[in-house]
């Protein structure tokens, strides 16, 4: 019975960025309890001041090399908010044909090579691939795919170079939309098997109340645009979303944490899934239930069962696109021209990790003269802290290193991104 | 005996790193000639005998050195891996105005509690015996230069600009089409990704040794572009450089 608990995990690893976890306990009561995000600040906000706001999604997507697309989404959103430039459908679906990509890829790499090794017990995918040969070479043909859907629309995953302010530079062809769907209806059978397994993983059994938050649609599933909707009931216009985060400044943390109504709330997968699951696609609802899934779903460790969810969402969907995209025939659009008046917008989507916001104030000089960026890693950052602390006391009598492997399964559950809400994550025990 | 590699980031998004990851998806084989003892964004396992070193990102606070010195005494040979480590990336751009106000900026009255100084390339700080350019890196490129290491060989890194590149795949030029592009002073070796997706290259992987700055200056004067518009670009990924400048 450990009455008392020193723990320093310094530097979670198995997630984007630098993270330390601490925790302290003396005579069976907790008295710390922290994730440090000790990532280096970053300071793209002060980057992109007085840039053309032709470069900001260019710059921006450089804040994360996972979910670079997300970036340039909300990026382009903003800029095209504030600049009032509407979308053409073709525009649309493409940006969510490359959209669902990233969402694919980025689950694919969180559940199969970050989380699933902690359920074989071994320290990475590389070992993993001797135990459970076949589960790596699928993880790795699924994400070959992702990337690929990505690339044909965007000319590559990390850091995509088609994607601007109005549409797009380049654009597929009608051929290779179709040799794409055709990729994405084989890859149905690896999706099958990944749910296969992952119906079997031993969830850690932990749960807490709190507030899910995500943007929602009437009409879809959302991922791009919407409204903030959270499953206490609050519903906001994206041009209110500083209502929600109520962004703070915390000393162990190079991220800011938010709060809306409680002292914390929860973004990513899980999220989405609590407040939109009834817009899942049927087969994404299969899904769900073969992986006991059901809203409102409290435990933070099966985020990872809502991402391989949405990832049986994000095929059937980018099936669905391409089908639309081919049957439209795909039709060179004129680029937008900057009509010499700024104005200001928020952009919002709702990447791997959760509810992403960029805003930009743009001057009549095409210029940036303001932004703000909130990244869903800082916004899940305090409510990781209040998991921990009713986690802890609840095992902490198993003893140092179980406490240590349940606390980083529960870090990389949320799969942080830490160069994005800044770059953070160590576990430290005390 | 498989070599020791190991896999290290400061400040950068990781998506270099994440090129290598994806790497392993056309050649896996690579796993059989190395053994990775160190790479914290995909694994728990950390060994510290390693004798190469990949290192990704920017320096950009005084207390990352000593991590960076330790790495460059154990490794034999250390090799920057992309654009931030190589060039310092966009991290510098923030190098481009007086610090406290970059700070202020986006911490407010808190800006103290967290450290940084100007962001500066991997060079900068420690001797570095190879580079692999690019935001982010090519992974093709990524495999040949592993092979050229494994080899004794010096790694095959273009000195010729991105414009032979774009020529051969029979590209429009940028500028032809109204565009802007640093293809004719950028080192080759992407295979002109970007323009072949008609946007014009943004100079990530860095200038060619004895770039043609007068022809240069002659496309963009015939071009009409604008001081600011040049200097927005030539910034992106080499403000490091451009912040050096008249030092």
């Amino acid at each position: 019975m450990a009455q008392n608990m020193k723990i320093d995990v310094h530097h979670v690893t198995r997630v984007e960025g630098h993270g330390n976890i601490t925790v302290n306990a003396k005579n069976g009561v907790l008295e710390e309890c922290r994730l440090d995000i000790v990532e280096t600040p970053r300071f793209f906000e002060a980057m992109l001041r007085g840039r053309p706001y032709t470069d900001a999604s260019h710059i921006t997507s450089r804040i994360c090399g996972i979910c670079a697309v997300g970036h340039a989404t909300a990026s382009l959103r903003a800029s095209e908010t504030a600049l009032g430039v509407e979308l053409s459908e073709q525009a649309w679906l493409l940006r969510k044909l490359i959209f669902h990509g990233e969402i694919l890829d980025s689950h694919v790499l969180h559940t199969y090579m970050l989380v699933a090794p902690d359920f074989f017990k071994v320290g990475s995918v590389i070992p993993l691939a001797g135990i459970a040969p076949d589960a790596v070479l699928r993880a790795l043909r699924m994400k070959k795919l992702a990337g690929d859907l990505c690339a044909m629309v965007g000319g590559r995953h990390t850091h995509p170079i088609a994607m601007s302010v109005g549409g797009f530079t380049h654009l597929p062809t009608v051929d290779e939309l179709k040799a794409m769907r055709a990729r994405l209806i084989d890859a149905r059978k690896d999706m099958d098997e990944t749910v296969a397994l992952f119906k079997t993983l031993p969830w850690p059994q932990f749960t807490r109340e709190t507030e899910y938050v995500a943007l929602s649609k009437p009409d879809e599933y959302a991922f791009i645009d919407g409204t903030i909707t959270t499953t206490d009931g609050g519903r906001y216009h994206l041009n209110d979303y500083r209502k929600v985060t109520n962004e703070k400044c915390v000393e162990h943390s190079s991220s800011k944490h938010t709060a809306h109504k409680r002292e914390s709330y929860m973004v990513g997968a899980l999220a989405r899934f609590n407040v939109n699951s009834k817009q899942l696609h049927p087969k994404a609802q299969e899904a769900a239930d073969a992986l006991g899934l059901k809203a409102v779903c409290t435990n933070p460790y099966l985020n990872s069962a809502a991402q391989v969810v949405e990832m049986v969402h994000s095929i059937e969907e980018s099936v669905k696109i391409c089908d639309e995209l081919i049957a439209r025939g795909i039709k060179k659009e004129d680029a937008y021209k900057f009509a010499g008046k700024g104005g200001t917008g928020v952009g919002a989507c709702e990447v791997p990790r959760g509810l992403l916001f960029h805003n930009y104030e743009i001057g009549d000089d095409g210029k940036i003269v303001n932004a703000n960026c909130i990244i869903p890693t800082g916004q899940n950052l305090a409510n990781i802290e209040a998991d921990m602390r009713a986690l802890v006391p609840q095992i902490l009598d198993q003893g140092q290193e179980k406490v240590t492997f349940a606390l980083e399964m529960l870090v990389r559950a949320y799969d942080p991104c830490i160069s994005c809400s800044v770059h953070f994550l160590d576990v430290k025990f005390v | 005996m498989k070599p020791k590699v190991a896999f290290f980031d400061f400040t950068s998004c990781e998506g270099c790193q994440l090129t290598v990851v994806d790497s392993l998806q056309t050649h896996l084989d690579l796993l059989d000639v190395v053994e990775i003892v160190q790479f914290r964004e995909a694994m728990s396992e950390r060994g510290e005998d390693y004798a190469i070193a990949f290192v990704e990102g920017s320096i950009t606070r005084e207390a990352d050195e000593a991590r960076l010195k330790q790495i460059r005494e154990q490794a034999a040979l250390v090799v920057a891996l992309g654009a931030c480590a190589h060039l310092g990336g966009v991290n510098a751009i923030k190098n481009l105005a007086p610090l406290d106000d970059v700070r202020q900026y986006v911490y407010g009255d808190k800006h103290k509690w967290y450290e940084t100084y100007a962001a500066r390339p991997i060079s900068a700080v420690v001797k570095v015996d190879a580079f692999i350019p690019g935001c982010p890196i090519d992974r093709e490129e990524f495999i040949r230069v592993v092979k050229a290491v494994l080899l004794g060989k010096k790694p095959p890194i273009p000195d010729y600009p991105v414009c032979v590149e774009c020529k051969l795949k029979e590209n429009n030029c940028m500028f032809h089409k109204g565009g802007f592009c640093l293809g004719p002073v950028t080192r080759a070796g992407c295979g002109a990704i970007c323009p072949t997706y008609s946007d014009g290259c943004e100079g990530c992987r860095g200038a060619i040794p004895n770039p043609n700055q007068d022809a240069m200056k002659d496309v963009l004067k015939e071009h009409g572009l604008t001081v600011d518009e040049v200097m927005a670009r030539m910034t992106m990924f080499n403000a490091f450089d451009a912040s050096q400048l008249g030092k």
